[in-house]
């Protein structure tokens, strides 16, 4: 298949390159000085863009490339794709779902223990040498703290699984009820905020949860409550969400996602109550391996006329 | 009736009502007292010994000879033959902590002192420190925190990354309270447990191995929830962590003796092991330098415990064995002592 031209948006994992270098025709996005470069030299050769969460295939892209059949992408996230347009143009999308459920949980779990038992901020104290000087503070127990979570698909399930072994009573929020489990569910938002302690966004981002966690919902938290984002940054009024931590009107947060990656609010750089990630959910070396081969098997199913793996489109 | 009303004399003042209540002695505030001290001076009457300007053999000796009661803690100086022998009226030891290493059981038991400890008050909250420190370390929390705080994220890029629990097989050091309350808590990420532990648990299905060093060789992870002992003081040496290869990693929140420390300084600092959670060290509140310099490391300061709730329990807990004991009553959390 070594004649058929993959695109890859940005430097995502030096293993998935070297399976598309393999198989394919690799073009590299980012070895290109501008767009218009790009384009001139690439636009009607390109079948299949390989993207992620922080280059997908927005309109633009996709209306330039006219030979486009499927974009295959490295995330299970679809927020940086252009689903309507690839619709209508009978373009194929696949995405990584279930082989990066566990360890975004993981990374919930994670932070939702590090917030609430001071981990981050208990190495910062070892390691400045003050425990000499006196012990540590009193935290609050995590095991039975009341988990809110936003959106219980994959995986908000595999959270609430985790939680629920530390005795944490669990509902939720989401599109629709599952009457399946066995979880209370809220049919507002604000609602679940007001009787939770630990509030969890595991919902995927379109238009309708962008902002989702506004000043109302901040507000209901309220000082006590925790909110922990392993979704994407969009979730959150990023300003409200640091105002209402530098004013004490939410108690803490974990975070793992932010509105302008990189970049993180500085003003969260000096509190204690906070954990900051740089959107590592997935990165460890089995589940980024993982996903870049279903990456890989999607493409050669599609070429070789085979079903999908994983559609979406 | 007014004049009566008049002459009725006030209530006396607290000194002399405490002399009233029970005695029990303490030699170092337990770490309780910050928060709870009230809750016991109300109740009992609380002879402090690091209050007085005496050395301490002399104050035991001086004041000490009745006293039937005495709170410790972990910390504090050793409850030994010596100290036992200059209170000859004690009958009971209450300590703030699950663990017993500290007090000489032996002595105790040829005293016929009983001993009550904190039980299961804070198995949970131990238990969740553990598997806090575990995923830290498997994906780099508190290292990826600090990258994101010095602003490299914008500058320096992805960080590197990290290693899934799931499917990880974890060895459990010890299955009491604690190690069940661990082992709970990880089969629902996924990892696989098993055991070494002085017996067999016959109610538990993982697998059981007889020796710590065949855990290891069997083992990802090895979490180390068991008492400190005599034979289980430096059980954790270089050959048991080796055992489990160069991914291999240690999370204690046991007692820093049941680690031979410099032999696992010396496995991290040469990267011959993957990571290590700790809470506890073996010369508290020193910590070796040389962990500081190390990523793959997350340091606590012995503060699995260390929650409002937990502190509050235990000081119903104390109390109540306290209450219990003077009144003739079973204790609330008795050590067997055997």
């Amino acid at each position: 298949m070594d004649s058929i031209t993959v695109l890859m948006t940005s430097p995502m994992s030096d293993y998935l390159e070297t399976q598309l270098k393999d198989r394919f025709n690799l073009v590299k996005l980012w070895t290109y000085s501008s767009k218009t470069d790009f384009f001139k030299h690439n636009s009607h050769s390109i079948r299949a863009v390989v993207g992620n969460t922080k280059i997908g295939a927005d309109a633009e892209l996709i209306d330039s490339l006219p030979e486009l059949e499927i974009v295959s992408s490295y995330s299970v996230g679809l927020d940086k794709i252009d689903l309507r347009k690839c619709q209508e143009k009978g373009i194929r999308v696949t995405n990584t779902p279930d082989v990066l459920t566990d360890d975004v949980a993981d990374v919930a779990m994670g932070l939702m223990l590090a917030v609430t038992r001071r981990v981050c901020e208990c190495d910062r104290f070892v390691r400045r040498g003050l425990w000499p000087k006196g012990d540590f503070r009193l935290t609050n127990k995590f095991s039975g703290m009341q988990v809110g979570i936003v959106g219980l698909g994959r995986i908000g399930s595999a959270i609430a699984t985790r939680a629920e072994a530390f005795g944490c009573p669990i509902s939720y929020y989401s599109r629709s009820e599952k009457p399946e489990t066995n979880y209370k569910y809220f049919s507002n938002i604000i609602d679940l905020a007001v009787n939770c302690q630990i509030l969890v966004v595991a919902c995927a981002l379109t238009e309708e949860t962008h902002h989702i966690i506004n000043c109302e919902v901040i507000d209901a938290l309220g000082p006590e409550g925790i909110l922990i984002n392993i979704g994407r940054g969009s979730h959150i009024d990023e300003p409200e969400l640091v105002s209402a931590l530098l004013e004490g009107r939410l108690g803490g947060a974990g975070l793992d996602v932010y509105e302008n990656e990189p970049e993180v609010p500085e003003q969260l750089f000096g509190l204690e109550n906070v954990v900051l990630m740089p959107h590592v959910g997935s990165d460890t070396v089995e589940t980024t391996d993982a996903m870049a081969d279903l990456v890989i098997k999607n493409l050669e199913a599609h070429f070789l006329k085979k079903p999908l793996l994983t559609p979406v489109v | 009736m007014a004049s009566d009303q008049a002459t009725t004399p006030p209530p006396p003042p607290p000194e002399i009502q405490s002399h009233d209540l029970p005695k029990v002695i303490l030699l170092h505030p337990p770490p309780v007292f910050k928060y709870f001290k009230d809750h016991f001076s109300k109740k009992f009457h609380l002879l402090k010994a690091w209050e007085s300007p005496l050395p301490l053999h002399e104050f035991l000796t001086n004041h000490a000879h009745s006293i039937q009661a005495m709170l410790c803690s972990g910390t504090g100086p050793s409850i030994s033959a010596d100290i036992l022998r200059l209170l000859p009226s004690l009958r009971l030891v209450v300590t703030t902590s699950a663990g017993l290493n500290h007090i000489d059981l032996t002595e105790c038991r040829n005293r016929g002192i009983s001993i009550a400890n904190a039980g299961e008050v804070f198995s949970e909250d131990v238990a969740d420190l553990a598997v806090g420190l575990l995923i830290d370390v498997f994906r780099k929390i508190s290292a990826s925190d600090r990258y994101v705080r010095h602003g490299l994220w914008a500058t320096k890029g992805d960080y590197p990354l990290g290693s899934k629990l799931g499917g990880k097989r974890i060895g459990i050091v010890g299955l009491g309270s604690i190690g069940f309350q661990v082992a709970k808590r990880l089969e629902a990420f996924g990892c696989n447990i098993s055991y070494n532990s002085r017996k067999r648990k016959d109610l538990v299905s993982y697998p059981f191995y007889t020796n710590v060093c065949e855990l290891a060789a069997n083992s990802d992870v090895l979490i180390i929830c068991c008492g400190l002992t005599e034979q289980t003081r430096h059980m954790i040496n270089r050959e048991v962590l080796l055992a489990m290869g160069k991914e291999g990693i240690v999370v204690n929140i046991g007692r820093g003796a049941i680690i031979h420390e410099k032999e696992l300084v010396q496995c991290l600092v040469q990267g011959e092991i993957g990571g290590a959670g700790l809470d506890v060290f073996e010369n508290e509140p020193n910590v070796p330098k040389e962990l500081f310099e190390l990523d793959n490391v997350v340091l606590a300061p012995h503060m699995a415990v260390f929650t409002t709730e937990s502190f509050k329990d235990l000081c119903d807990l104390m109390i109540g064995n306290l209450e219990a004991f003077f009144s003739k009553k079973p204790l609330l959390s008795p050590v067997m002592n055997e």
